[in-house]
């Protein structure tokens, strides 16, 4: 087994672009849930409407990148209207059940040939996008920092989509020390108190959900940079749940939640895949052929996922005290 | 004393001198049981009004009607004079019609003093950009001195940084009804502000109810303490299977026959005062 190469792939992860993406996604999970207690299980949907409004506007509409990161935002809040202004006024039990299917609906949308020309098909868009690195300001190089070693591009990528991380963090800090953020924590417990307080409940959920769709569009516009390409099946409920679990880690309903799981879920990610394969292709794990490393993975996430639910609901940095009193 | 209240006769439904709360033809059903049947009902301005009925009677549900947390099936109702039917639950409170509930809603994963500061209206920061810019400070200050002074007055203000959780459930009473306050309304609907309840508290209770009258507040409550009833309201609304049974001045309507019929039934001849929960 190669230590090393492990011990790099690893530690390189944590500062991924598509790490990234995920943490944008899990930020934006965190004001859904975490804040406002809406269960949406849609949330590659979102992603996924960043990325593909950025491409369209890019490949069809031929808007400069940066306009048509623009213009995948606005389709994102059409997008968070048009799934909660029928939705949000059900519990919120229903609404996970409408957000997965409207996730699936939207999927198979882009995916279907109908509309090939604009969206790709089952193929996707590909080859784009590359107007970004035009952008960099860094000088040609290679750069290292310890164990990171990057191209200039590669390091012009990162800075932009931590750089968003940090913006969105910050956003989301001063949003709920803020009496707005009072609201959305009041409704998550119980609705109709804080509709007696005087309070438009229906109009606060909205908010959230646009703004935490919001983050996870800027999620799919990273995913997006980062890949060159946008493809269907990048959106499946598995990219959902890989959030869900990365925002359960770290914690629903605190600031560092996200960034810290996302960092520990893919490097812990990317570790068991190198042990595992190490580990099948040295013969020491018989019963199971180097291919089926990727599945048992998978396994595992979800019993992590259980476990973490069962035996710490608040997750590396969540405040206890928030979830013990219920009811 | 019941000329200050009524106009004419005294009997199920009548014209009161100053109605803050005026409700006409307000029918709900459930299926084929009417839960509430009110033909006519008018609240007095700045009196203590106790609404009281078996179980079943429909007070909580013509709570919920009135103040639009359920929609009935016919009826209007003005209040100060404005029509508030088919207004949602958030503009009646606005409009300084503000409830409490049955089953305590504190807010147990807040503190005591941030459940009280979200009881406050008009709050700058409250709007999403507002908030996000800090224009909201100043008015945060001043809702913090509003909420601590009425946490002194209820008593909770050693519990000010607790979590609402932590208190026991006669404190939540007293913090919701507090959080209610908070909006400093023209009308307060409590609904069995007195259920689980200590005793000891009950009396101080009772002062705070006094104590909001005193400083011009209606307040209508649902109760079935009739200690407490006959202690503190000014007059009494009697309801039954959906309807008003009766009215008046509490010493009278509970010695009214309908009344004794329809509500205290085999305990008519015990002292009301023994009645109290949980003994």
């Amino acid at each position: 087994m190669d230590w090393i190469q492990t011990f790099n792939l690893t530690v390189g992860v944590i500062l991924d672009p598509l790490t990234a993406a995920y943490i944008l996604c899990a930020i934006g999970l965190s004001v859904h849930f975490g804040f406002t207690g809406l269960l949406n299980f849609g949330q590659a949907a979102f992603a996924a409407v960043g990325a593909y409004g950025m491409a369209i506007g890019y490949l069809t509409l031929k808007l400069p990148l940066l306009v048509a990161m623009g213009f995948a935002l606005l389709c994102v809040v059409v997008f968070a209207l048009i799934l909660g202004v029928p939705t949000l006024r059900l519990r919120a039990d229903y609404l996970a059940i409408v957000t997965i299917a409207a996730s699936e609906v939207f999927r198979y949308l882009m995916a279907t040939s109908a509309f090939k020309d604009v969206t790709g098909g089952s193929n996707g868009l590909s080859q784009f996008g590359y107007d970004f690195f035009d952008w960099n300001p860094i000088p040609v190089g290679k750069y290292e920092f310890g164990p990171f070693s990057w191209t200039e591009d590669q390091f012009w990528l990162r800075i932009f989509s931590f750089g968003l991380v940090a913006i969105a963090t910050l956003l989301v800090w001063l949003m709920m020390r803020s009496p707005w953020g009072r609201v959305l924590k009041g409704i998550r417990e119980d609705e109709d108190a804080v509709r007696s307080l005087g309070k438009n409940v229906f109009s606060y959920k909205l908010q959230s959900l646009i703004i935490g769709g919001l983050f996870a569009g800027m999620g799919g516009i990273v995913f997006v940079l980062s890949m060159s390409n946008v493809q269907p099946q990048t959106w499946v409920t598995n990219f959902t749940f890989m959030v869900w679990t990365v925002l359960l880690l770290g914690g629903a309903a605190s600031m560092l939640g996200p960034i810290a799981g996302g960092m520990v879920f893919f490097a812990l990610w990317v570790f068991v895949n190198e042990i595992l394969a190490g580990m099948s292709n040295m013969g020491w794990l018989p019963f199971l052929d180097p291919a089926q490393v990727g599945q048992v993975r998978f396994i595992l996430i979800g019993l992590a996922l259980m476990l973490l639910v069962v035996f710490r609901p608040q997750g590396m940095f969540g405040n206890k005290k928030e979830l013990r009193f219920n009811g | 004393m019941a000329k200050d209240i009524v106009v004419g006769k005294i009997e199920p439904g009548c014209k009161k001198v100053d109605p803050i709360l005026v409700a006409d033809n307000v029918t709900r059903q459930f299926g084929g049981l009417t839960a509430v049947n009110v033909e006519h009902l008018e609240i007095p301005r700045g009196k203590i009004t106790a609404l009281i009925g078996p179980n079943g009677a429909g007070k909580t549900t013509l709570f919920n009607l009135l103040t639009g947390f359920d929609k009935p099936n016919t009826g209007s109702w003005q209040f100060e004079g404005k029509n508030l039917a088919g207004v949602p639950s958030y503009k009646v409170a606005r409009r300084g019609m503000v409830r409490t509930f049955q089953l305590t809603k504190s807010l147990n994963a807040m503190t005591v003093i941030e459940n009280m500061r979200l009881g406050a209206q008009k709050q700058v920061g409250e709007n999403l950009f507002a908030g996000l810019v800090q224009m909201w400070r100043s008015q945060e200050a001043r809702i913090t001195q509003l909420a601590d002074g009425l946490l002194a007055r209820f008593k909770l203000d050693a519990k000010r940084e607790d979590y609402a959780g932590s208190l026991s459930g006669g404190q939540r009473k007293l913090l919701e009804m507090a959080r209610a306050l908070m909006s400093e309304p023209k009308l307060i609907m409590l609904d069995e502000p007195m259920a689980g309840v200590n005793p000891a508290l009950t009396q101080s209770l009772l002062e705070h109810i006094k104590g909001l009258k005193a400083n011009g507040t209606t307040v209508l409550f649902v109760e079935h303490d009739m200690h407490m009833v006959r202690h503190i309201s000014d007059w009494v609304i009697v309801m039954a299977e959906g309807k008003v049974v009766a009215e008046g001045e509490p010493g009278v309507v509970m010695k009214d026959q309908a009344v004794i019929d329809a509500y205290l039934g085999a305990h008519h001849d015990t002292d009301l005062g023994t009645m109290k929960k949980g003994k």
